[in-house]
């Protein structure tokens, strides 16, 4: 099996997997770092989420094989402590019901901040749209995306 | 009438325990659902049980800092937060100095745990005082020793015991006394206006975790030496294995071992991923076994049994054959609903590790008790030798209530003697059954002299009928003449409870019909319904679910709230109303039109579940269940053909997304009455608010789920 040596969260981590195996596999089985959710594994739902180079990215479709000096960054390594402004809005607003596809959703948006820091609401609801929220926590994710917007 | 605020009998004698822990500080623990149940027997001596004997603990320790197991388990419903509150709220202590765990589970002598039905709060409410004022009393006790006074002079608030010298002492440092004390009994309860934490905004108890992504559900669990295993289950019901090739899987890197159990075959790798593409590689053969159903098949089965005259009788007041003989007018229109599937988030998993000496499962389930006798059955292993550990639980919805995937672990487990994981695909927990079941409704109404003289509702659904209960839910006892008939048809499609079994479609077809019935007399929805609530007021049947006051006091707080009949222009308003699980909900969908298709903008939720106990948390469960209910309605499409079903991941499944979700404003009817259950009754009301809603702005009556079908199909004829 190859072997590859990963960025993930500031750390060069090296895993001998095949080459068609999903990071978010990798993250989970290889490296136990389990905050980075399996929902469909096709790139629909979003629970999978991480940033690769800072843009959002569905983790069950990335091929191990394709990543290569890029920076990976998982809800682990996305602040200390949970201290990022997205993190603490997510506190803030009380958004998770079972939680389970929260770590993509915060993912997600802590990139879509990134990009666009004063956002308009239709903004938020274009840019959440990808990621499915069973418990439909909706109303709560999109408050707490505002929030973050202006804490950052 | 069921009176709304039962008090359970609760005896101190049966129910609490007290120790001084090895490690420093005081246990108390109670049986929460025998203290609940007050017909429940026990089943042993309980001066024999030891703590893993009771599924609700208090942990005191000596610097005062007071760990709370919540005995029910967690799937999103918030309870893991509600119900230590309770406890915290009469034992008096500072919520910061709080730490909640996931109560342990034994079920060596354990009755029942359960997350379902949204019971938990409701029959937990009385036991989880009595815990915490009985625990507090026993400290005021202990102080009252050390300074020699009468505890009656002495008082204890937010964890410190005062007397009336002023001396004070912590809850730690008492702890020891107290421990060794007499149980106390006639403990008093609190005014609820003296409540501290009971009626506040606490946030979710596992919210660090959640929002760093520390291991906390079931597909988190890993063991030394586990091992993920992925399983190949028939691809249409009705099939069974016949033989199958696993030379290429075996092949592939990472796995280690395929093995054939029932008409399954279970690959098990060093990972998930080489266990997903070890099942792939396998070539299977089936054979039909039972009849190939398809969604046809199950049309054409469910309205045979709505035009014939095969059912069961539910409940029949008066004569409704009559009514409809000397009706002025008749209407009657069948509702249709499509099988749906759970979609947890958390697809089905589940860790289990089976050994000579004892069987080790951890994963999330609604059921803890149930299933581990199902797979002590099942192994043939003693009941005292399966250990069943509860995770939180990324969704429930019902599907959890089942533990097909712990019984395939076990299984598994059993015949490698490996400890492993099973996991599912999203595609293999759609694939694997246990749907909500398709069902159609014809209700038939009588009119004469502008009053509803009669009201029929049959109801045809694949595998069972409703609940016995549903009868006696309105509009029972408000129309002289009233019937509730139902059949099923037997499918080998597996179903079983969806969020607000029945009522979850049921409520809709029923509001969405009283929306028909308020045109064709002329009178406003809700002003309707608020009539014939007039006529159940002071009755005695005892078979009646619902309190006519509280459902009008909801109602007329939802029109207050919702502005009812005084929006701007273009905007439509949709009501609909509906009581279950002990809860009464009034909900106002309100809607525009764009480009011809309705855009659900707002709804506004009245709510009378008694005292709130965690408004936060109450919210995010009425947000969650009406938009739940929306999506379901407008989207929620599931069919089969020759038993294969035709959608199994997200691409062609749709689940409702951002864009598409209203604004949910959500206000309570104040009560000091005993809380009732939250969890799913926001939800059956949502889908008839929005269809009536559509009605205003197109005219157009939706009869069948999922809305999206005809709305679309009606938009073609307009665009031409």
């Amino acid at each position: 099996m190859p072997n590859y040596t990963l960025k993930i969260n500031g750390k060069q981590i090296e895993v001998n997997v095949d080459e068609d195996t999903p990071l978010l596999w990798v993250l989970r089985d290889e490296l136990t770092m389990k905050g980075t959710k399996f929902g469909c594994g096709i790139a629909q739902c979003g629970a999978c989420t991480v940033h690769v180079n800072n843009i959002a990215v569905r983790s069950c479709s990335l091929p191990i094989s394709s990543i290569s000096e890029e920076s990976i960054t998982t809800i682990e390594g996305l602040s200390e402590n949970g201290t990022h402004p997205v993190q603490l809005a997510w506190k803030e607003i009380d958004v998770p019901q079972c939680g389970y596809c929260q770590a993509g959703q915060i993912m997600t948006a802590s990139a879509f901040l990134k990009d666009n820091s004063t956002p308009t609401k239709k903004e938020i609801r274009e840019a959440m749209h990808g990621n499915i929220c069973r418990c439909a926590s909706y109303n709560r994710i999109e408050k707490a995306v505002e929030l973050a917007a202006k804490n950052l | 009438m069921i009176s709304q605020n039962k008090s359970h009998s609760f005896s101190r004698r049966n129910f609490l325990k007290t120790s001084l822990l090895a490690g420093g500080g005081m246990l108390i623990g109670f049986n929460l659902l025998s203290a609940c149940k007050p017909d429940a027997i026990l089943p042993i001596d309980i001066s024999k049980l030891n703590f893993n004997d009771f599924n609700a603990f208090i942990k005191i320790s000596d610097e005062g800092y007071v760990t709370i197991f919540s005995p029910n388990p967690e799937i999103g419903q918030g309870v893991k937060t509600a119900m230590p509150m309770i406890i915290a709220e009469e034992l008096d202590v500072d919520w910061n100095k709080v730490s909640v765990a996931q109560g342990i589970y034994d079920p060596k002598n354990y009755q029942r745990q359960v997350a379902g039905g949204s019971q938990s709060i409701r029959f937990g409410w009385d036991a989880l005082r009595q815990t915490g004022a009985t625990t507090k009393q026993m400290l005021v006790n202990a102080a009252a020793i050390q300074w020699g006074v009468n505890p009656s002079s002495c008082s204890a608030s937010q964890g410190i015991i005062s007397n009336a010298n002023g001396d004070t002492l912590g809850y730690g440092e008492v702890v020891k006394v107290a421990a060794n004390l007499e149980v106390p009994e006639n403990i008093i309860l609190k005014d609820p206006k003296d409540f501290k934490i009971i009626g506040h905004d606490i946030t979710n108890v596992d919210i660090q975790k959640i929002i760093t992504g520390k291991p906390l559900f079931g597909i988190d669990y890993t063991s030394e030496g586990m091992v993920y295993a992925s399983v190949l289950r028939p691809p249409a019901f009705g099939h069974k294995l016949t033989s199958f090739d696993d030379q290429i899987s075996r092949s592939i890197n990472g796995v280690i071992e395929v093995i054939k159990f029932g008409d399954k075959i279970a690959v098990l790798a060093t990972n998930t991923w080489a266990a997903m593409k070890g099942k792939k590689a396998i070539v299977a053969h089936w054979k039909q076994d039972t009849k190939p159903e398809s969604t046809e098949d199950h049309n054409f089965e469910l309205i045979k049994i709505l035009n014939g005259n095969k059912f069961n009788t539910n409940r029949e007041d008066g004569n409704v054959e009559t009514a409809f003989k000397n009706a002025d007018k008749i209407i009657e229109r069948t509702y249709e609903s499509p099988f749906l599937p759970h979609n947890c988030m958390e697809p089905m998993n589940f860790y289990a590790n089976v050994t000579d000496k004892k069987v080790h499962l951890v994963g999330p389930i609604q059921t803890p008790a149930w299933t581990s006798g199902k797979i002590a059955k099942i192994l043939n292993r003693k009941p005292e030798e399966i250990h069943l550990e509860m995770t939180r639980m990324g969704g429930g919805f019902g599907r959890r209530l089942y533990g097909d995937f712990a019984e395939e672990a076990a299984q598994i487990s059993n015949i490698t003697k490996k400890p492993i994981q099973v996991v599912f695909s999203r595609e293999d927990d759609m694939a694997a059954g246990t749907y909500r079941p398709a069902i159609k409704y014809r209700i038939k109404a009588a009119i004469k002299e502008g009053k509803l003289t009669a009201y029929h509702l049959k109801e045809a659904a694949i595998n069972g009928n409703m609940y016995g209960l549903i009868a006696n839910f309105f509009p029972a006892g408000c129309i002289p003449n009233y019937k509730v008939s139902t059949e099923n048809y037997k499918s080998n499609i597996t179903t079983g409870a969806w969020r607000a079994p029945f009522t979850n479609f049921l409520a809709f077809a029923e509001q969405s019909f009283f929306s028909e019935i308020a045109n064709e007399l002329d009178v406003d929805h809700p002003k309707l319904i608020i009539d014939l609530l007039q006529n159940v007021k002071g009755t005695t049947d005892e078979r009646i679910q619902y309190s006519p006051e509280r459902m009008e006091e909801t109602i007329n707080l939802v029109i207050k709230k919702s502005n009812w009949g005084k929006t701007s222009e273009g905007i439509y308003q949709g009501f609909s109303a509906y009581y279950c699980h002990n809860t009464h909900v009034a909900e106002v969908a309100d809607i525009e039109l764009k480009n011809g298709m309705p855009v659900v903008k707002k709804v506004t939720v009245a709510v009378d579940c008694g005292i709130v106990v965690n408004p936060l948390g109450a919210k995010n469960q009425l947000e969650g269940g009406v938009i739940d209910g929306i999506g379901h309605a407008m989207y929620g499409d599931f069919s089969f053909k020759s038993g294969t079903p035709q959608s199994v991941n997200f691409d062609k499944y749709r689940l409702i997304r951002m864009e598409e979700t209203p604004e949910v404003k959500s206000y309570f009817v104040e009560s000091n009455l005993s809380p009732t259950g939250l969890g799913e009754p926001g939800l059956p009301p949502a889908g008839g608010a929005v269809a009536n809603a559509i009605f205003k702005a197109t005219g157009q009556r939706l009869l069948k789920q999922p809305f999206i079908n005809q709305l679309e199909m009606s938009r073609s004829k307009i665009l031409g």
